[in-house]
C-alpha cells in the first residue's frame, strides 16, 4: 500500500466543487448528479432524449485532468496498485452494483443525503460498510 | 447551450474529484482501511470531501428547488421512492465490494480516463459492462428471483 497524507482543506474544497456541480446540474437540467446513472444511460436502451447532455457531462469529467495538466503542467498522483484481474472484477461489481442499487457515491452519497432520502442513507451506509469490509479482508486477512 | 453547460458542470465535478483527492485510489483505500488506524495509515480526508459536498448540495438544492422549473428542462426529475427494498441494500453492497477492491467509484473512474492510464481504462471498460448488465437484469426481474427449492415453480 501507498501512504497518503491527510488533506482536510483540499478535500473540503474539492468536495464543495462536487457539491457546486450537483447544484448546477439541478438548476440547469433538474437532474440528480449521479455519475453511475448518467454513465449507464450512455448505453441502450435509451429512454429519453438526453444522450448528448449526458455525454457532455461525462466528457467534462474526463477533460478535468487534461485541463489541470494544461494549466499547471502536472497532475496529482494517481496510484493504481490493483492488477488486471482485480480491476476487471472491481469494475464489474462497481458498475453492476451502483446501477442495480440506483446510485453510487454521488447519486446516493451526495445528492441523496442532501435530500434526506432514507433510501440513499441506507445505500450510503451499506456501500461504505462493504468498502471498509473489503479493504479489511484484502489488507489484513493474509 | 445546454450541452456546453453540462460539459462545464461535468468539468467542475471532475476538478472537485481531483482537488479533493478522490481521483487517487490509494487515498480512497486508505480512508476505507479502518484497520490502519492503529498504525497511523488511516487517511480521514474523504470524510471532508463528503462534508463539503453535502453541505453545498444541501444548501444549494434548497434554493434551486424553490424555483418553478430548471433553466433547460420542463420540470425537476427527483426520485420519489422512500421504501427500503432488497435492491437498495444488495446493489450498494455489491458496489461497495468493487469500490474496496480497486479504490474507484464511478466518477473518479471516468476522470481516470483523462489521466491516461491503461489501468483506469480497464476498470472503466469492466464498469460499463457491469452497468449494461445491471440495466438488462433490472428490466427482467425474473432473472434475479431467488427460488428456494421448496417454492412452487411458476407456470
Amino acid at each position: 500500500m501507498v501512504a497518503t497524507s491527510f488533506t482536510p482543506m483540499a478535500s473540503l474544497m474539492g468536495g464543495a466543487l462536487i457539491g457546486l456541480s450537483a447544484v448546477l446540474l439541478m438548476w440547469a437540467k433538474g437532474r440528480v448528479a449521479g455519475v453511475s446513472g448518467i454513465a449507464a444511460r450512455l448505453f441502450p436502451p435509451y429512454e429519453d432524449g438526453e444522450f448528448a447532455g449526458r455525454l457532455a457531462f461525462v466528457a467534462g469529467l474526463v477533460a478535468a485532468p487534461v485541463l489541470v495538466r494544461l494549466a499547471t503542467g502536472s497532475l496529482p498522483p494517481q496510484t493504481i496498485e490493483a492488477g488486471t484481474a482485480i480491476l476487471v472484477v472491481g469494475g464489474l461489481l462497481t458498475g453492476f452494483g451502483s446501477v442495480w442499487g440506483s446510485g453510487c457515491t454521488s447519486g446516493h452519497g451526495v445528492c441523496g443525503l442532501s435530500r434526506l432520502s432514507p433510501r440513499s442513507l441506507v445505500a450510503t451506509v451499506v456501500f461504505m460498510a462493504a468498502g471498509i469490509a473489503t479493504v479489511f479482508v484484502m489488507r489484513h486477512w493474509s | 447551450m445546454a450541452i456546453l453547460i453540462q460539459f462545464v458542470i461535468g468539468l467542475i465535478f471532475g476538478l472537485g474529484l481531483i482537488v479533493s483527492g478522490m481521483s487517487e485510489p490509494a487515498k480512497v483505500l486508505n480512508f476505507l482501511d479502518i484497520g490502519g488506524i492503529p498504525a497511523g495509515t488511516w487517511d480521514a480526508s474523504l470524510a471532508f470531501v463528503m462534508a463539503g459536498a453535502v453541505a453545498v448540495t444541501f444548501i444549494g438544492f434548497g434554493r434551486v428547488l424553490r424555483r418553478a422549473r430548471p433553466i433547460f428542462a420542463e420540470r425537476f426529475y427527483l426520485p420519489t421512492r422512500r421504501d427500503i427494498d432488497f435492491r437498495i441494500v444488495a446493489g450498494p453492497a455489491i458496489f461497495g465490494i468493487g469500490w474496496g477492491l480497486a479504490g474507484f467509484c464511478p466518477g473518479p473512474a471516468l476522470t481516470a480516463l483523462g489521466f491516461g492510464s491503461s489501468s483506469g481504462f480497464i476498470f472503466v471498460a469492466a464498469m460499463c459492462a457491469g452497468m449494461v448488465l445491471a440495466r438488462f437484469v433490472a428490466d427482467r426481474p425474473s432473472l434475479m428471483r431467488f427460488v428456494a427449492p421448496a417454492d412452487p415453480l411458476e407456470t
